[in-house]
């Protein structure tokens, strides 16, 4: 027996078999955020045999108070997350394939992953609902479980989704939430994070040992501050009609008009924009571009950062770029089109 | 009349009469809410037509986007 699992086997659920259940199981893990890295880390630990990372932003100060994979190099260094994750990842269980995907999690994305990879498990760590909705597509489509997770302030919740199982985020929403009601600017305490991972995370090791009859089959909310919690029953919410779970799924997010373009980054004063079509620039060239132009421009490996005065322009090597400082898609995709073309 | 909310004895004023009511009692009515009235998801549509009775039990959840 591999000393590294004993605890996890000794806990009779699991046991043995299970360890071997999990060992052969490939997780999709979209956002390296706060619940990104603390899902991360408890997956790898747990000896599961592959992890993919999907994130599309980099490492920032503000980020280490939660988010437990980073330390103070990878901001002073500006890493991708999903690189940054890999490297600290890969020191805590070298048995486990990691692949880091640095890009936004679109329909094309993650239809890609679903298709040539046949992963297990899609784990939500996102910010925002336009993502979770191409998930639950997604993993309907393919059929293949995710599991939702959220929280602000001292507030989270989460619920697994089971394709022919449970019915699924979009049964449950109703209505599509806009954007205004996904920002939160509350702030956010690490228990309330770790909660919710303790939630996600639990719900997929059932999964991954294929204890069906132990998942939870519901969603629940707490409140660390207020201390409240409430828990419902999912099942009665299935519809017939849902264009994701129902009888005849058409899911529309995953459609190429869904394709965000641009989108305002949750309480970042951020704007991501993708070009149409992906490019490959060479960095050290477009930030020697930038320098001859008189611009302070730094790149790494991955990215070009360029001060604009009270903006920040940064350049993944897609062409995929962040525009710091405003809020306003316009603004951004002005700065944009004036740098790159 | 005294409802069960998410587990706990809470006494609400005489004019919440439905789930819509008690939503916009706690200031719920623009978020995004599920309720379960005695284990019984309510759907949007029947929030103003659900009548609340002294003793119910209900579950409030509300969904955040942060992560
Ligand atoms: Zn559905």
């Amino acid at each position: 027996m591999n000393e590294r699992y004993s605890r996890q086997q000794l806990f009779a659920p699991i046991g043995e078999e299970g360890q071997k259940k999990i060992r052969g199981k490939h997780v999709v893990l979209v956002g390296a955020g706060a619940l990104g890295t603390g899902n991360a880390e408890a997956l790898v630990r747990s000896g599961i045999g592959k992890l993919t990372i999907i994130d599309r932003d980099y490492v920032e100060w503000s980020n280490l108070q939660r988010q437990q994979l980073y330390s103070e190099a990878d901001a002073k260094e500006r890493l991708p997350k999903a690189i940054a994750a890999k490297r600290r990842l890969e020191q805590i269980n070298s048995e486990v394939e990691i692949e880091a995907i640095v890009g936004d999690a679109g329909p094309e994305e993650l239809e890609t992953i679903a298709l040539k990879q046949r992963p297990d498990l899609w784990i939500d760590a996102t910010d925002n609902f336009d993502t979770r909705l191409v998930i639950n597509d997604v993993a309907y489509k393919y059929n293949i479980p995710w599991i939702y997770g959220a929280c602000v302030g001292s507030y989270g919740l989460s619920c697994a989704f089971i394709p022919n199982r449970t019915p699924c985020l979009y049964c449950l929403l109703e209505t599509v939430p806009q954007g205004g009601l996904t920002c939160d600017t509350a702030g956010i305490i690490s228990p309330s994070v770790q909660m919710v991972i303790s939630y996600q995370m639990a719900e997929a090791l059932k999964i991954l040992v294929e204890d069906w009859s132990a998942l939870r089959g519901k969603l629940v909310s707490f409140d660390l501050w207020t201390n409240e919690y409430a828990a419902i029953r999912i099942d009665g919410v299935k519809k017939d009609g849902c264009p994701t779970c129902g009888r005849h799924p058409s899911y529309p997010f995953l459609s190429y008009e869904q394709r965000t373009k641009t989108a305002v980054l949750c309480g970042r004063d951020s704007v991501q924009i993708r070009p149409p079509a992906l490019r490959q620039y060479d960095l050290n060239e477009l930030a020697e571009l930038f320098r001859r132009q008189g611009l302070q421009a730094e790149a790494n490996p991955y990215l070009v950062s360029v001060s604009l005065g009270d903006k920040r322009l940064v350049v993944f090597r897609d062409g995929r770029a962040l525009v710091h400082g405003t809020k306003d898609v316009q603004e951004a995709k002005a700065i944009y089109y004036r740098y790159l073309g | 009349m005294t409802l069960v909310i998410n587990g706990e004895a809470i006494a609400v004023p005489d004019e919440v009469k439905t789930v819509g009511d008690l939503l916009a009692h706690f200031r719920l009515e623009n978020k995004l809410c599920i309720v379960e009235v005695n284990v019984r998801i309510i759907q949007k549509h029947e929030y103003e037509t659900t009548a609340l009775c002294d003793g119910d039990r209900v579950e409030i959840v509300h969904f955040v986007g942060g992560g």
